[in-house]
C-alpha cells in the first residue's frame, strides 16, 4: 500500500533523485544540495508530506565528501516516511535552512549545527541548543574526544581530573 | 559574595519591546519547569508577550556515549531517555535493531512488549497528570495517582529488578520470562487503577476551578501542531486521531481492539483528558494482550537466532561452540549488517524515533533518537505566547516535556 | 500462623508520689545535641531536580514512603529559605552554574545530598556533557547512590544525614556575632 505513494514521489522527483531506494519500508531519495528546495517543495505540495520529523547528519571523517545530512519527512495523510539525503563537504558545509517551509526545523537545525558544524543557510537563529555558549567544538563530529571536557565552572581544590582524554 | 559565573545561554532577546514591559528569567531550577528548562519571558504585567525556551541542560551526551558501547550495551542509556515511560524506549530500540538485522521475536516476547509498553505508557501519563495536577493544587489527586504509579513500579520491579529504568529489552526478545503470579497480580492494579481513577475523574473532571484554568489555555489548531512537528496526545488533543499503533502497526498492535481518542480544542483541558482516556485505553490492551498471552504466546522469549540472542548457558560451559558464541556477543557486540534505518514508536508523548547507521561491526556508528519533547520545545512558545504568567503552569505541565528525551 | 503468647498485663500508669508537678521540667542537655535534633527534624529541602531520579523523589515524597515522618515533607521552592540542597538527577556543565549560584544562595546552616549516581560520580555519563560528581563543584553531606535508588534507600541516606547532623557542632554564637 506503501508503493502506490512511493511511486508517485518517484515519478516526481525522478530527475533529481535517480537512485531512490525503498530501505526498511522507507522511501531514500539521495540528491545533490542544491537541489533540497525542489525536493522539498515537492514532497510538501503535491505529495502532502505535511510533517518533517528530524534533521541530522553522519560523519565519515575518512571520506570525502565528509558529511551526510539527512531529512526525514512523514506524511498524514498516507502515513508513509521519506528521508532524503544528501552530501556535503567539510571545508563547505552548508546546506539551505528548512525554517521557511516547516517549523519544526528550527530546533533540529541548531542542533545538528552544534553538534556536527553543518551550517543551515537562511537560519537565522543558530545558537547552541544542547550545548552551552563558550563551548568550542562539535562533539559528535568523529575526532572529537568523548571526555573532552569545557567545565564552566571551576573545579574545587582535590577535585580537579585534569585532562581526562589522556590515557 | 562575588559570583561571577558564566551564562550557558545567550537569550534571543535582551532589550524589552516597550518601557513598560520586563523581561524575566524562568528556570531552570524552577519546580515547574520540570527541573531542566529555562525560558525567558517577556511580560507585559502579568502577560507574556514573547518567550525564548531554551532546553539542553540535561543533554548527557547519549549518541556519543552509544558509539563507544555495543549494541547491547547501550539499553540501559536507551531506558533513561524517557525515563517516565523506560520500556517503550527499550523495545523501539531493539526493534530497530532487529529489523536493521533482520531478526523476527517470538510471539510471546511481541505480546508481552505491546504489554508492557502500554504498561509503561499508563506509568507515563500517571506521573504526567500527576504532576500537572499537583502544580495546580490538586495534591490528593497528585497522591492517588502516584500511589498506582507506586503499584505500578514495584509490580514491573518483580518483572526486571528495577522501578524506574529496566534494561528489558534485548535484541531478539526480552531479559526474562514472566514470574508466578504476575499476571494475577496485574489483574489487582488494574482493578485499583480503575477506582483511582474514578475518583480523580470525580475530584477534576468538572472542577470549576480547573475548567477555569485549563479550557482555552494553550490552545493548538491541528494545521499549527503538524506544522511545528507535534505527535502523541499533543496533536490528538487538536483532533486529529493520528496514531502510530493505528496508522502504522508494529508488534502486536494490529491484533488489538482500541480507539484513538481525541480532543476538540487543542487546550490544556483537551490534552488532560485525551491522556485520561488513553490511560483506560492502555488498560483495556493490557486485558486483551493477558488474553492473548494465554492463547497465542506461549513458547520461548527470544529469538533463536545465534546472532543475537546468547546460548544457554548449559551449552556454553559444554560447547566451545557455545562458548565462543558467547564471548563474541559480549566482547563485540551481535554484528548489525552495514546500513541504515528509522523505525519509530508511538511513544508516550508522540513518535519516538531510532535512525540507527550501523557499518557492519558490534558497535553502532551512529544512534540518533528523534525525540517528541524536543520538538514539541520548538513550538512550546506558540502554546505560551499571549497567556498568562499563571497559565505558563499547566500548559508546561500539559507538554509533558521529559528532560532526558528532550536533551538526549 | 500464630504464636501463642502470654497476654502482656496491662497495668495503668501510677501517678507520681510526689504530685503532678513532677513532670519534665528541666532539660540538661547540651546546646550542640539541642540545636542537631531540632535541626534534624526541620529539613526544608530544595529539590534540584534534573533527571530520572527525580521518579523516584516523587515516590520517596508521597505514601507509602513518606519524608514527612522525617520533618522533610514541605520542599521550599527558593534557596533562601531552604537548608537542604537535594541534588536529584545529573547535572551537566551547563547546568553546573545554576547548581553553584543555588548553593552560594543558600545560608547556613546548610547540608547537601547527592541523590543518586550521577549527582555522586556522574554515573555512566563520562562524556563531555556531563559533570562528573557535584562535589567538584559544591560540598556534599551525603552520598546516595542508586540509578535511581530505591525509596528506601533514599530514607537511609535522609537518616545518616539526620545522624551526621545530629553529631556536629551548631555554633550559634560564633566570633563574627
Amino acid at each position: 500500500m506503501n508503493a502506490a505513494i512511493f511511486d508517485t514521489v518517484r515519478a516526481q522527483l525522478a530527475s533529481v533523485a535517480p537512485d531512490a531506494t525503498v530501505s526498511h519500508g522507507t522511501l531514500v531519495l539521495p540528491i545533490e544540495p542544491h537541489a533540497l528546495i525542489h525536493v522539498v517543495e515537492t514532497l510538501k505540495g503535491p505529495c502532502r508530506f505535511d510533517m518533517l520529523l528530524d534533521v541530522t547528519a553522519i560523519d565519515w571523517p575518512t571520506r570525502d565528501p565528509r558529511f551526510d545530512v539527512i531529512w526525514h519527512f512523514y506524511s498524514t495523510a498516507h502515513k508513509v516516511r521519506v528521508r532524503v539525503r544528501t552530501q556535503v563537504t567539510e571545508v563547505d558545509a552548508t546546506v539551505r535552512s528548512l525554517t521557511p517551509y516547516y517549523g519544526s526545523a528550527a530546533y533540529a537545525e541548531r542542533e545538528c549545527h552544534e553538534m556536527y558544524g553543518i551550517r543551515f543557510e537562511g537560519n537565522a537563529d543558530l545558537r547552541p541548543i544542547l550545548l552551552y555558549e563558550g563551548f568550542v567544538g562539535h562533539p559528535l563530529r568523529k575526532d572529537y574526544p568523548k571526555l573532552a571536557e569545557q567545565p564552566l565552572v571551576p573545579y574545587r581544590e582535590g577535585f580537579d581530573p585534569g585532562d581526562r582524554t589522556a590515557g | 559574595m562575588d559570583m561571577n559565573l558564566p551564562n550557558p545561554i545567550r537569550p534571543a532577546f535582551t532589550t524589552p519591546l516597550r518601557d513598560d514591559t520586563v523581561i524575566v528569567n524562568i528556570g531552570p531550577s524552577h519546580p515547574a519547569t520540570h527541573g531542566t528548562i529555562q525560558i525567558v519571558a517577556e511580560l507585559d504585567g502579568e502577560k507574556i508577550l514573547r518567550t525564548d525556551v531554551h532546553c539542553g541542560y540535561l543533554h548527557r551526551g547519549f549518541e556519543k556515549e552509544c558509539e563507544d558501547h555495543t549494541w547491547h550495551n547501550l539499553i540501559p542509556y536507551v531506558d533513561r531517555l524517557n525515563y517516565c515511560s523506560a520500556l517503550i524506549n527499550d523495545f523501539a530500540y531493539c526493534d530497530a535493531v532487529e529489523r536493521l538485522m533482520g531478526v523476527e521475536i517470538t510471539p510471546r516476547a511481541k505480546y508481552l512488549r505491546t504489554l508492557l509498553s502500554e504498561y509503561s505508557r499508563l506509568a507515563d501519563h500517571l506521573t504526567c497528570i500527576a504532576a500537572s495536577l499537583m502544580e495546580l493544587g490538586a495534591m490528593t489527586a497528585f497522591l492517588y495517582l502516584v500511589m498506582i504509579r507506586d503499584y505500578v513500579y514495584e509490580h514491573i520491579a518483580d518483572l526486571t529488578g528495577a522501578r524506574v529504568t529496566y534494561t528489558y529489552g534485548r535484541i531478539g526478545g526480552l531479559a526474562r520470562d514472566l514470574p508466578d503470579g504476575w499476571l494475577k497480580r496485574l489483574e489487582e492494579i488494574l482493578v485499583q487503577y480503575e477506582e483511582f481513577i474514578g475518583r480523580v475523574h470525580g475530584l477534576m473532571d468538572r472542577n470549576r476551578i480547573f475548567i477555569d484554568r485549563t479550557r482555552d489555555v494553550g490552545v493548538l489548531t491541528t494545521a499549527e501542531a503538524i506544522h511545528y512537528g507535534f505527535t502523541g496526545p499533543m496533536l490528538r488533543s487538536t483532533g486529529a486521531p493520528r496514531d502510530l499503533r493505528k496508522d502504522t502497526p508494529y508488534l502486536a498492535y494490529a491484533e488489538l481492539d482500541f480507539e484513538v481518542p481525541v480532543g476538540i480544542k487543542g487546550d490544556n483541558y483537551d490534552r488532560y483528558y485525551v491522556r485520561m482516556r488513553e490511560m483506560d485505553e492502555s488498560v483495556h490492551m493490557i486485558r486483551q494482550c493477558v488474553d492473548l498471552l494465554h492463547t497465542k504466546g506461549q513458547g520461548p522469549i527470544n529469538a533463536d537466532d545465534r546472532r543475537c540472542t546468547l546460548p544457554p548457558k548449559d551449552l556454553v560451559y559444554t560447547e566451545i561452540e557455545s562458548l565462543i558464541n558467547h564471548f563474541k556477543l559480549i566482547m563485540d557486540g551481535p554484528v548489525v549488517p552495514a546500513g541504515e534505518i528509522y523505525v519509530a514508536h508511538e511513544g508516550a508523548n508522540g513518535e519516538l524515533g531510532f535512525f540507527l547507521v550501523s557499518d557492519g561491526s558490534g558497535t553502532p556508528y551512529k544512534v540518533h533518537v528523534r525525540s517528541p519533547s524536543f520538538v514539541h520545545m520548538g513550538g512550546a512558545h506558540r502554546l505560551l505566547d499571549g497567556y498568562q504568567l499563571a497559565d505558563l503552569i499547566p500548559t508546561f505541565g500539559s507538554i509533558n516535556m521529559i528532560g532526558g528525551e528532550c536533551d538526549r | 500462623m500464630s504464636v501463642a503468647r502470654t497476654p502482656i498485663p496491662i497495668v495503668p500508669a501510677r501517678a507520681s508520689a510526689r504530685g503532678k508537678s513532677a513532670a519534665f521540667e528541666y532539660l540538661t542537655t547540651k546546646k550542640d545535641e539541642l540545636c542537631g535534633w531540632g535541626r534534624k527534624f526541620s529539613l526544608f529541602p530544595y529539590p534540584f531536580v534534573t533527571a530520572c531520579c527525580a521518579m523516584e523523589f516523587m515516590s520517596v515524597s508521597s505514601t507509602p514512603y513518606d519524608t514527612d515522618r522525617f520533618g522533610a515533607a514541605l520542599p521550599r521552592f527558593s534557596p533562601r529559605q531552604s537548608d537542604l540542597l537535594m541534588v536529584v538527577g545529573t547535572v551537566t556543565h551547563k547546568q553546573a552554574p545554576v547548581l553553584l549560584k543555588v548553593y552560594e544562595q543558600m545560608c547556613e546552616p546548610k547540608w547537601v545530598m547527592a541523590f543518586g549516581v550521577c549527582a555522586s560520580s556522574g554515573g555512566f555519563y563520562q562524556n563531555y556533557a556531563a559533570l562528573a560528581g557535584i562535589d567538584r563543584i559544591i560540598p556534599v553531606d551525603v552520598y546516595i547512590p542508586g540509578c535511581p535508588p530505591r525509596p528506601e534507600t533514599v530514607i537511609d541516606g535522609i537518616m545518616q544525614l539526620q545522624d551526621k547532623i545530629a553529631r556536629q557542632k551548631h555554633p550559634i554564637i560564633t566570633k563574627d556575632f
